[in-house]
């Protein structure tokens, strides 16, 4: 088994989805890996930040000691405050979101299916789960990015034939960047773009639960 | 002319009673009624529904509505966030949801404020594409509109909205600071009484900048100036 084989940070999972938000978007990022996208941006790309907190074109994390209490994201983190930004009320910030103007966001998953079904808001055996603002932005993005591990914590593919965890939207994932892979969802099915070094397309199709489309040549991740 | 300034939470709370359903806006910690939400928990009011972002937060440092729920006093909940962020973190409404205390709606964040804005605005219903396709839609009332499918959604009224701002004047005209608004203003809109604690004096009519209102007074029936602490919660 490929086991043993390192796998990518983080960091690197958010540095490959960076390339994708494109110059002068406006984008969503969820909490988890996507919120470390924001770090990673190109150089000379400009994106605009929108958040479900009712903040649009924020910045950076507050530093220690800078926190102002009426200024946070999405995840409850504190904000610096920095020119151009604009607030609104939850209404108008979804409305933002439903109404088609956010043209990316990045979602953690629990499951992708072959089809781009999203499950990311109830795992069945914890109970009550968190929707937030996730259906939402499933339904109401124009792109939906997930950026997430390959596996579970058993080591079971989290890109499944169909999923089995209660769905947040349906057919909305558009592009998966995990720790092993850039899988991009076409008409014809999950194609298996880029491999993380050392890994070979094989060993990726293993630990996925739907078929691939392999081309002939699959790229190392591109970065 | 009817005033609306009370000089008390107590007082601005005193008439509310049982059962009813009351809208408790923020967001994380941000824009959280706390002085109004201890106000009632004193003050006793029980079988209450709730219409609220979140159930409570774990370890909250101020009150927040996981008072009144870890009290008994809610019967049941409309929220988009209920579980804890770890299975070790277990919210009073976690623990009582799992033990068929509490009831619970789980409504998405959005299709929440928009049925808030809904009830505010006297609109009957309205269709949206969030939730087609889940769980949460099943049951519901489908409808394509060109080529695309629509869940119908119902609006969400309250008895009464507390409402946290940062500025008022005696006419009820509200400021919001940040991203402090979020649920503030919609909540205001959709509550048949809306009280409001607010962080600076209240001052005359025309001292605030008109053009630049957030709630217009006429969404408002009282308000109340949050004392220095630590008679007031400042979190």
């Amino acid at each position: 088994m490929p086991e043993e084989k390192p796998r990518l940070e983080r960091e690197v999972i958010a540095l490959r989805v960076a390339k994708e938000l494109p110059d002068g978007g406006y984008v969503n990022l969820g909490i988890g890996i996507p919120t470390l996208v924001s770090e990673f941006l190109p150089e000379g790309k400009t994106v605009y930040y929108h958040s479900e907190s009712g903040v649009l074109n924020y910045g950076p994390l507050a530093s220690e000691g800078q926190e102002d209490i009426d200024l946070i994201n999405a995840g409850g983190q504190f904000l610096q405050p920095v020119p151009g930004m604009a607030f609104f009320n939850s209404a108008e910030g979804f409305a933002m979101i439903r109404g088609g103007h956010v043209d990316v966001t990045v979602l953690g998953a629990h499951q992708v299916g072959a089809n781009g079904d999203l499950a990311n808001w109830m795992l069945p055996d914890r109970g009550v789960g968190n929707i937030g603002g996730a259906m939402d932005l499933a339904a109401g993005a124009k792109q939906v990015i997930v950026a997430m591990e390959h596996t579970d914590r058993q080591n079971q593919p989290k890109i499944v034939s169909e999923c089995t965890y209660p769905i947040t939207g349906k057919a909305c994932v558009t592009l998966i960047v995990t720790d092993l892979a850039v899988i991009r969802r076409t008409t014809q099915g999950l194609v298996l773009e880029e491999v993380a070094p050392g890994w070979t397309p094989e060993e990726v199709q293993v630990l996925t639960g739907a078929t691939l489309i392999i081309p002939a040549e699959v790229k190392e991740y591109q970065l | 002319m009817r005033n609306k300034v009370y000089q008390t939470f107590d007082e601005a709370v005193a008439d509310i009673p049982d059962g009813v359903t009351i809208m408790f806006p923020g967001f994380g910690g941000v824009g959280v009624p706390r002085n109004l939400i201890a106000a009632l928990h004193r003050q006793g009011a029980k079988g209450l529904t709730g219409i609220s972002n979140n159930a409570g937060v774990l370890d909250a440092k101020a009150p927040d509505v996981g008072t009144l729920i870890e009290a008994g006093r809610v019967k049941k909940m409309y929220c988009a966030f209920t579980s804890p962020t770890h299975p070790s973190r277990v919210t009073a409404f976690v623990r009582m949801f799992n033990n068929n205390e509490i009831e619970a709606e789980t409504v998405p964040q959005g299709t929440m404020a928009e049925r808030i804005r809904a009830a505010g605005a006297g609109i009957g219903a309205f269709y949206t594409p969030t939730s087609v396709g889940t769980e949460l839609a099943e049951g519901k009332e489908h409808r394509v509109i060109n080529g695309r499918t629509y869940v119908l959604e119902y609006p969400l009224h309250a008895d009464y909205a507390f409402i946290r701002a940062w500025k008022a004047d005696t006419y009820g005209n509200l400021q919001f600071r940040l991203t402090q608004r979020n649920f503030n203003p919609i909540m205001a809109m959709a509550a048949k009484t809306t009280i409001v604690e607010v962080e600076n004096d209240v001052v005359a009519p025309g001292e605030l900048e008109p053009d630049a209102i957030h709630v217009p007074g006429v969404y408002v029936q009282r308000i109340v100036r949050i004392p220095p602490a630590p008679e007031g919660i400042w979190e």
